[in-house]
């Protein structure tokens, strides 16, 4: 647009919209919600792109995708070019695609969305890596062996983009995961419906391909602990991506009722253990007729979306704050609120009652209002005097954040941890402990993929520059 | 995919399966536990370690058959595999000399797990006197072993049917007695949750210190998903992580059966869904 001396461009204003199952048909089951563009639309949105010279996307990308570069060949209609262009820099472009808030990455920097919606990018890439899955995927290239060996701990996101990019460079990786299946958080945590299970599968198998060990069933600081990878396996490195593997409580009366779930259970149960499945999976979950949410994040509506699949009748989202302050990203909370999610908000609980078997049969809520800022800069929930009111409901999901998951950062000798259990790690995800890289929730706190993603790229990076010093 | 290598059936709803699992067998400890999963389709089962050989890197387990997956676990034969054996899980017992006669007892199933405590604390220079009781003589096992690992072992059942009748806590009231609470620093229960209690409520009047293994419902094992859940003097513990050991006296009983009980409809369900596929009155085979 800045350079007038070429035609103007006829330019959509408006995004193609992301075809998407009915919100009530799909409130009853568990397929994917988001279909994914035709050809036809990833072709009609690439060619919104105005190939700008100052690729201000880029910035906003933690793994430094080349979006234009993609996003052109894509517009040509060069699927292959194109999703290799993307996986210079991503590993994971199927499930990026699909779960990145690129409203507050790439998207948010599009030149075009200065005047108009911003490119779809996040689509286009879903797209391309889908293309891809659906034809055959390519192996990359690996550089000659290095004989160097690296430990990745924990197969989440962080874990598989830094096990990538090392194989890639020549190093022998093995990863060791504590579940029965690597994908961590993509597994257990996000549900079917918003990222396939055999979309994450998919992606952990061409990371097989290109030599990464994969070690299920492997608990570090259990069977082994990171002091013993090094000192009596024969790691050279070590990275930690353990994420964010302990769930927050209330603390408040009555929280372990029959009935309340950590969103951790209730979402392992029913994404990696297929609880949703019962009984041709054998792992229960059981629920009643109105679950409520504690918490206003992804994993918030996430659970509460879930709990609609499940078959509740009514699912809340009790948050203290209001709408504007909702931590979820708001084509999250968009999509809960089309199926039918209701939303109890400045609303906080101060107790869960429980019948006399123990089982939940209500919950007692203060009103809030909102006061002045706090340190966070949004403003601080305030409880209203006299407002307390009990919500019928019979199910509780707490889903008010994670902590670090101690078995590791206890167990390894030497790792400086900050208060709350985080291990510290500089820019360079180099923790206080020489050949130790940790990255991701462990030592940000509970965040995002793409994080957790751009970490395991760092630490990568580093360890790469690490082993080759050696 | 983890071998079976051994079995052995004690009842007809107690068995033994010796597994083949160098990874647990070469780190785990006395208390601590392992979670398998049978199948794809399989839940995590958690089980306490019952014995272990580093060498031949095989796992013990001992368990009773109470729901769909244990008696489809019971069904399993040499030769087959588990699709999943993960572990060693949980903090491992406490292992001291003490000063004084140590009592541990071993209710049921729970006999089990109390092997190789009590050979740790044996080998730890204590004087371990062993208590085993089941229902009846025919749900009994593992006598020898015990007999091996303690210094001393008392057997009572329910029903009188084998050496005595009386509960595990008539027996211990009798060492209590005669030995006097001052010389038992320490007792150990590991059974059903009414066994644990029973002795806790006992060894409560007397002062002594009582330490016993919960067995809660579980899915990761690691600390992830909170279900294990228990008050403990007030405060919530996992299981999982922080136990799966705790002193008696301070378990919240009350909440960890109502907890325990969450999925007992779930249970039924499973177990008629599992029967009905079969179709040849196996009660529950596959």
């Amino acid at each position: 647009m800045t350079d007038a001396k070429k035609p103007k461009k006829e330019i959509k204003p408006v995004k193609n919209p992301m075809p998407a199952q009915d919100p009530l048909v799909r409130a009853k089951n568990f397929n994917e919600v988001a279909t994914g563009y035709t050809m036809e639309t990833v072709i009609d949105e690439a060619k919104r792109c105005l190939q700008c010279k100052k690729e201000p996307c880029r910035q906003g990308c933690p793994v430094e995708v080349d979006i234009p570069a993609f996003i052109g060949l894509v517009a040509e209609g060069n699927f292959a070019g194109a999703i290799s262009k993307i996986k210079e820099k991503n590993a994971l472009p199927a499930v990026c695609g699909r779960v990145c808030p690129q409203e507050a990455q790439c998207e948010k920097y599009c030149t075009l969305g200065k005047k108009h919606d911003s490119v779809g990018i996040g689509r286009i890439e879903r797209f391309c890596a889908d293309w891809e899955l659906s034809t055959g995927v390519k192996v990359p290239e690996v550089a000659p062996p290095t004989g160097k060996r690296v430990a990745i701990v924990g197969s989440g996101p962080g874990g598989l983009t830094c096990a990538a990019d090392l194989a890639k460079l020549g190093h022998q990786v093995t990863m060791f995961e504590a579940l029965h299946v690597a994908g961590g958080v993509l597994m257990y945590g996000i549900p079917e419906f918003r990222l396939p299970k055999a979309v994450v599968q998919a992606e952990v198998d061409n990371l097989r391909k290109i030599g990464v060990q994969i070690e299920v069933n492997s608990v570090v600081g259990k069977f082994t602990t990171v002091d013993a990878l090094m000192e009596e396996e024969g790691f050279d490195a070590v990275y930690i991506g353990t994420g964010a593997g302990l769930p927050y409580f209330m603390n408040i009366p009555g929280e372990n009722a029959c009935g309340v779930y950590s969103a951790n259970e209730f979402l392992t149960r029913t994404n990696l253990m297929k609880a949703y499945q019962f009984p041709d999976y054998d792992t229960p979950i059981k629920l009643g007729k109105k679950v409520a949410v504690l918490g206003g994040g992804n994993v918030a509506m996430d659970s509460a979306r879930t709990a609609l699949r499940l078959g509740a009748e009514e699912s809340w989202i009790v948050y203290r704050r209001s709408h504007e302050e909702l931590p979820a990203r708001k084509e999250e909370a968009e999509h809960a609120e089309e199926e039918g999610v209701k939303f109890a908000l400045l609303t906080s609980p101060t107790e869960i009652i429980q019948n006399e078997d123990g089982w939940v049969t209500g919950m007692k809520c203060l009103k809030y209002e909102l006061g002045e800022p706090d340190d966070s800069g949004r403003r601080r929930p305030v409880p209203i005097e006299g407002s307390e009111f009990l919500m019928d409901i019979d199910t509780v999901v707490v889903a008010i954040g994670q902590g670090p998951n101690p078995l590791v950062p206890r167990t390894t000798k030497g790792l400086e941890l900050t208060k709350r259990g985080n291990i510290v790690a500089d820019e360079k995800a180099a923790t206080s402990k020489p050949g130790v890289y940790a990255g991701g929730d462990v030592v940000t706190g509970a965040a995002t993929v793409i994080l957790a993603m751009g970490a395991g790229r760092t630490a990568a990076n580093s360890i790469h520059e690490y082993l080759s010093s050696k | 995919m983890f071998k079976i290598l051994e079995k052995r059936v004690f009842s007809p709803i107690i068995k033994e399966l010796v597994v083949d699992a160098p990874k647990v067998a070469k780190s785990c400890k006395a208390g601590q536990f392992i979670i398998l999963r049978i199948q794809e389709e399989g839940e995590r089962i958690p089980l306490t370690i019952a014995d272990y050989d580093r060498e031949k890197g095989t796992i013990t387990i001992v368990f009773q058959e109470v729901g769909k997956s244990t008696t489809q676990l019971g069904q399993m034969e040499v030769g087959d595999y588990l699709k999943d054996f993960v572990g060693p899980l949980g903090e491992p017992s406490h292992i001291e000399k003490f000063d004084g006669t140590v009592v541990v007892v071993g209710g049921g199933v729970g006999i089990a797990p109390v092997h190789p405590i009590a050979r740790d604390l044996k080998e730890a220079g204590n004087h371990v006197i062993g208590i085993i009781g089941s229902r009846s003589g025919d749900l009994l096992f593992w006598e020898d072993k015990m007999r091996a690992a303690c210094s001393e072992l008392l057997v009572t059942t329910d029903d009188g049917s084998y050496v005595r009748k009386g509960f595990v806590t008539d027996v211990m009231k009798e060492i209590i007695e005669a030995k006097g609470k001052e010389n038992i620093p320490m007792v150990l229960a590991i059974g059903p949750q009414p066994m644990m209690r029973a002795v806790c409520n006992l060894t409560k009047d007397y002062g002594i210190k009582t330490i016993v293994s919960l067995n809660a419902t579980m899915v990761d094992g690691t600390g992830m998903c909170g279900c294990c859940r228990v008050s403990i003097a007030g405060s919530t513990k996992f299981v999982c992580v922080d136990g799966p050991e705790f002193d008696g006296h301070d378990v919240d009983w009350l909440e960890l059966g109502r907890r325990g009980g969450i999925f007992r409809d779930k249970e039924q369900q499973a177990m008629e869904h599992h029967e009905c596929k079969c179709g040849s009155g196996c009660g529950g085979a596959k």
